[in-house]
């Protein structure tokens, strides 16, 4: 069924098709119409689940963590300080091995305080062991959430997933979304049923104290389901294209990079604005392309490692922020490049931080920059810092 | 001689880490001895968190599901969700923590759990102080305690705010019952979590913990200390069901200086402060006994 729907509403109905059990949520702008949504269908009927209005997002995070535990399946959402808030609860989800789905409608951190689009709050959570999909568009967003659950709740995989959408350029935004059919994603989707979970006459302590002799151990699994993680994601796209023809590339979603000479490295809603410029580009005879990052954790090593085989300069950017090393992206990036003797030049530019529009002229700028330097020793250290008013935005 | 009433069934292994009189250690045992083993209990960081033993060892007859030190009113909010999902709504939902947990820096998860009307019950174990990282103060220390972060030095900076009344704070969410009990009490103990159990909605009890290391006190006197706590009317005993107070053990009231003397903590107080205590002491428990005659009166 197609229905016009704002990227908040297909979060709404995407943990609605997944059958979410119990929904713990608090209140953040640009996140609430994602739960007033839910709270709804939960109201009508429509979703079968226990919806917990919490008292912040710490314990939205904290009730998803033990009703899991519990042996539901959860979902909450929220944005930029709620997110950062749960901060010690998002490691306890991933390290408790709880296939927990949030969406996060990526917003800037205060002060000053601005409600509009950025990374920072999802790329500062990189660390907390969840799988991180950034979204272009509200199907994806949508059918991400669907995936997200069976990938994050497999068995070799157990782990948490947030799905990004950028602040009020897709969450507030209006689209065509094709909802699917609920026969189709019960078939897709099987219910939550994890080995082990809190079960009376079975006494177990979920999460006690373990000695310096035993602490690694539980990581190095986590982190082996992470790399596993890698196929999981490529595998149950694969069967979601097969279930209902739409798929998104994988870890890496890569657009007329085959030939090009240049390609421009992007996540999240800007994707859609890149696409048109490498459009606008190719009909002018410069052959350049656009990367994708639509997993940020886990990340597409082997993808960039092939594609700096090949691709003579690479533009990474990031719409975050790392006071006094480069943005997050490439930096990873550039960790995941050998030193082989043919590798792209490579640089870094800061955009669109605090909702400032990512426009088709900022993205043909990088592109010219991009095609003019011949070898990294012309590429400073410090990330360029595009669309500045009133500064240069580079350090010489 | 009357047999008891406490039965005899234990529901938690011997062999926990727990200090020798450790009154928690009871306070749990008590308390399982009334809920029974349909009990899933969930625990914040806390004595109890290390107590049960290191991985893998568990030494409880029932689930322990752990959580952040600030979380267990969120956590027994998804836990009671996903039981009553799966159709286990006879399933006692426990939040087990200590007093910073519960007073500090819990509160606001016990209170966002009790407005919510989450049907759980909540026990706070209470040692009087952060027993667990090596006796700091709490908002629950009381007036006159020494801890390791309201040293008495030269300038008997021991602590100088009065506790913090959790009844009173719970009372005011409306909660459908909260006690007050004693290790030193074990009949009341368990017929208050027995009774607890039994009635829906949000259920707070406030367990009276003594801790020998914290409280300065020989660990063979846990009990008595207790008692003490009772007897002296500092700890009174009593419950509040559906807005009506019932004091469960009314008690002459012996000197709080007895309780006072047996522990280390409050040995720098002079007669004054000591006499200053039993005034507050005095005062609190008239309110209380106001509380429950009132009570008696519209019956």
């Amino acid at each position: 069924m197609r229905k016009v729907m704002t990227g908040n509403y297909a979060s709404a109905y995407g943990a609605k098709a997944a059958r979410a059990q119990v929904i713990a949520a608090y209140p953040i702008t640009p996140q609430t119409s994602i739960v007033e949504k839910l709270a709804d269908f939960v109201a009508s009927g429509e979703l079968d689940a226990k919806f917990i209005p919490v008292e912040s997002e710490h314990s939205a995070m904290a009730a998803c963590v033990s009703a899991s535990i519990g042996g539901a399946r959860t979902y909450t959402a929220t944005s930029s300080h709620g997110l950062t808030l749960m901060h010690e609860v998002l490691i306890w989800a991933s390290s408790a091995r709880q296939p927990v789905v949030m969406t996060n409608v990526s917003r800037a951190m205060a002060p000053p305080w601005s409600v509009w689009a950025d990374h920072m709050d999802s790329v500062a959570q990189r660390d907390t062991g969840w799988l991180q999909f950034f979204c272009e568009s509200n199907q994806e967003v949508l059918d991400t959430i669907v995936m997200a659950y069976k990938v994050g709740e497999s068995r070799d995989v157990m782990l948490p997933a947030m799905i990004i959408e950028d602040a009020f350029i897709l969450s507030h935004t209006s689209e065509p979304v094709d909802v699917p059919e609920q026969d189709a994603v019960d078939s897709f989707l099987p219910g939550f049923d994890p080995d082990i979970k809190l079960e009376i006459g079975k006494p177990m302590g979920f999460g006690s104290l373990v000695k310096p002799d035993q602490y690694m151990e539980f990581r190095y699994k986590a982190m082996l389901a992470m790399t596993r993680a890698r196929t999981r994601i490529a595998e149950v796209e694969r069967e979601f294209e097969e279930a209902f023809g739409r798929g998104y590339g994988g870890l890496l979603d890569e657009y007329r990079c085959e030939d090009a000479d240049a390609v421009l490295v992007i996540a999240g809603s800007a994707a859609g604005t890149a696409r048109h410029v490498v459009d606008e580009l190719r009909s002018r005879g410069l052959r350049v392309g656009m990367a994708r990052l639509r997993t940020f954790r886990p990340f597409p090593h082997d993808e960039f490692r092939a594609l700096a085989k090949r691709i003579p300069g690479i533009a990474v950017l990031d719409r975050s922020y790392t006071y006094g090393a480069s943005g997050a992206f490439y930096t990873e990036i550039r960790g995941s490049v050998g030193p082989e003797e043919d590798v792209a030049v490579m640089k870094n530019y800061i955009a669109g931080l605090g909702g400032r529009d990512i426009t088709p002229k900022a993205i043909e700028r990088v592109f010219e920059d991009i095609l003019s330097l011949k070898s990294q020793s012309q590429v400073p250290q410090e990330p360029e810092w595009i669309g500045m008013k009133g500064m240069e935005g580079r350090m010489r | 001689m009357c047999p008891t009433t406490i039965p005899e069934e234990e529901h938690a292994h011997p062999g926990n880490t727990g200090c020798p009189g450790c009154g928690a250690n009871l306070v749990m045992r008590y308390l399982l001895k009334g809920l029974g083993e349909r009990t899933v209990i969930s625990i914040p960081a806390c004595c109890w968190a290390v107590m049960p033993g290191y991985y893998p060892s568990h030494c409880l007859k029932v689930p322990m599901v752990y959580c952040a030190f600030e979380a267990t009113g969120a956590s027994i909010s998804g836990i009671r969700a996903a039981l009553d999902v799966r159709g286990e709504e006879d399933v006692t939902v426990v939040g087990f923590a200590g007093d910073g947990g519960t007073v500090d820096i819990g509160l606001q998860a016990l209170s966002g759990a009790a407005e919510r009307e989450t049907d759980a019950i909540y026990v706070m174990y209470d040692n009087e102080a952060y027993m667990n990282t090596g006796i700091q103060r709490s908002g629950s220390t009381p007036w006159g305690a020494w801890t390791t972060t309201t040293p008495v030095g030269p300038t008997k900076d021991y602590k100088r705010e009065p506790k913090k009344d959790i009844m009173a704070i719970m009372r005011a969410h409306g909660v459908p019952y909260a006690a007050t009990v004693s290790v030193s009490h074990p009949e009341d103990f368990v017929k208050k979590a027995r009774k607890a159990r039994d009635i829906s909605g949000f259920r707070f009890i406030h367990a009276l913990s003594p801790c020998p290391p914290g409280w300065r006190l020989n660990p063979m006197k846990t009990i008595e200390v207790a008692r003490s706590a009772v007897n002296t009317r500092v700890f009174p005993l009593y419950e509040v069901e559906g807005g009506r107070v019932n004091i469960t053990r009314k008690v002459k009231g012996r000197p709080v200086a007895e309780y006072l003397s047996m522990q280390g903590r409050f040995s720098h107080l002079t007669e004054e402060e000591v006499a200053a205590i039993q005034r507050t002491v005095d005062q609190a428990w008239s309110v209380l006994e106001r509380e429950a005659e009132a009570c008696d009166d519209r019956s």
